[in-house]
């Protein structure tokens, strides 16, 4: 895949471009992203009769939030819940919103995050006393 | 009427891994299927900025047992095109020979899947009585059963003889007639056919907006499968996908029998024009650059992106596997069946979680 069979554009095109796609008849391949020092990179990728075409998008690191397409494309909202769960994006709009339950990952986003993660509440002190803290992740 | 929340899964028969979906049901018909899935993950994507990007193939292979030769074979590709490397036409044929081989163990491993969950158990027990025939070349051609790791970057790491193709054949030939039997059963007996036809219709355009791919897809009447795009030795050997236009779970039972026959004629094409030659290229250096591949496993269409930066570590590895592109439209059909129907249902997708989940 050549860089030119990429199409960047900015995060409030972003709905605008996959509803085009949508429209021309095309099915969503996938959605990845990708951790770069300047943020996190999503890449919607598009197939129509076994053609690639990929719009892409770049999350800063200053917990910008990503729009959900799960209501242009219904299947998307595994892939963004992946998206939500590795690389702490926090996405609106979602149609299933697993919370950040979707994966059960030892490490809280294994890719880093965009946005600082929130403090864990401390516990009650009867709570404490009773024990060691439960992993919740 | 009252409505009741059924667990189905991680723990179930008809489940050879772990996900979990609970079933809102009224009566016995399910109106709503919640899923969960994150029970095996294994962070293999993250692996890669540890690994050399050689040594980390060996970490892709081991990202489904049952597709693993064409998750070598996908990451290679990926990575020779970063590398903007030629592979040797022989090994081009073998990882042909070699992935054809992997999808008819694999098919043959769901129809035995498919038949235990139904309770065919002389059926189950056939269909792996044919699988071990094919596992048996595997074994012969590559030293293993399962991960074969045959693939490398530049080539491949076995060769066959010469000497070894006829026999090779012939065995084909005789599995070919025992899959003509099993599959007689599968698409013609009674009972099996009550259990599949008209359960869980899934229509063309819902199929392809939700994303399907494999079997799946080509169950609902959509001619895609990757191999035309002509990777591998897929530009000399032009694939027809097959299809079917119920969309039903016996329609995704009929492609899969049907692919049996079309991966054993692959693979005797295959045979008959591998050209001589070396079956590897050295490569050096390290790859730079991004693409993303795609090939058909025995579940569907797989795709890899890559990312490199020039250093011997991936930027970037990421897999989406046939699995999670189906998930979505199993839970679109699931309501509205039979609770009885539920497991032929998620069978019918071929569920491979250890891939959805990597």
């Amino acid at each position: 895949m050549s860089p030119d069979a990429i199409d960047i554009v900015p995060l409030e095109a972003l709905l605008e471009r996959v509803k085009e796609k949508r429209d021309r008849g095309c099915r969503l391949v996938q959605i990845s992203a990708a951790r770069l020092p300047e943020g996190v990179e999503v890449t919607y990728s598009f197939d129509l009769k076994n053609r690639l075409s990929n719009v892409r998008v770049l999350l800063p690191d200053d917990g910008t939030r990503l729009p959900s397409i799960s209501a242009i494309f219904g299947c998307a909202v595994l892939y963004e819940n992946e998206i939500q769960d590795l690389f702490g994006v926090g996405i609106d709009g979602l149609a299933l919103d697993f919370k950040g339950k979707f994966y059960r990952t030892t490490v809280r986003f294994p890719f880093g995050s965009t946005k600082a993660p929130a403090p864990p509440p401390a516990p009650p002190a009867a709570t404490a006393a009773a024990g060691p803290p439960q992993n919740t992740n | 009427m009252a409505r009741t929340v059924i667990p189905f899964g991680p723990q179930h028969p008809v489940l050879p891994e772990p996900v979990h979906l609970d079933l809102v049901i009224e009566d016995e018909k399910v109106v709503e299927a919640r899923p969960s899935i994150g029970f095996i993950h294994r962070g293999l994507e993250k692996l890669a900025e540890k690994k050399d990007y050689n040594e980390f193939l060996f970490v892709a292979e081991r990202i489904c047992g049952i597709c693993s030769a064409i998750h070598g074979q996908t990451y290679c590709q990926a990575v020779e095109t970063l590398m903007n490397v030629s592979v040797p036409p022989r090994a081009v044929y073998l990882r042909t020979i070699w992935g054809e081989l992997s999808r008819i163990h694999s098919h043959l491993l769901w129809l035995g899947l498919m038949a235990d969950g139904m309770g065919f158990e002389n059926l189950f027990m056939h269909s792996w009585r044919i699988r071990e025939r094919v596992l048996n070349i595997i074994e012969a051609t590559t030293g293993a059963r399962v991960i074969f790791g045959v693939c490398k970057v530049g080539g491949v790491r076995r060769d066959i003889e010469p000497d070894a193709i006829p026999g090779i054949l012939a065995e084909l030939d005789s599995i070919e007639k025992d899959m003509r039997d099993v599959t007689k059963v599968f698409l013609n007996d009674k009972s099996v056919k009550a259990r599949l036809c008209g359960v869980g219709v899934v229509s063309k355009q819902e199929a392809w907006d939700l994303g399907a791919v494999g079997p799946m897809l080509r169950a609902s009447g959509v001619a895609q499968d990757m191999r035309t795009l002509g990777y591998a030795a897929f530009s000399d050997i032009p694939v027809v996908p097959i299809t079917r236009t119920e969309g039903d779970c016996y329609a995704r039972c009929a492609v899969r029998c049907e692919e049996l026959f079309q991966s054993v004629e692959i693979i005797r094409q295959a045979f008959n024009r591998i050209p001589p030659g070396e079956i590897a290229i050295k490569v050096t250096g390290n790859p730079a650059g991004e693409t993303i591949t795609r090939t058909e496993q025995p579940r569907g269409e797989v795709v890899y992106h890559l990312k490199a930066n020039g250093t011997k570590h991936l930027q970037r590895f990421r897999v989406r596997t046939p699995t999670f592109a189906n998930l979505p439209v199993m839970l679109k059909i699931l309501p509205g069946c039979d609770l009885a129907d539920v497991p032929m249902i998620v069978l019918t997708i071929d569920p491979c979680i250890s891939c959805t989940e990597r």
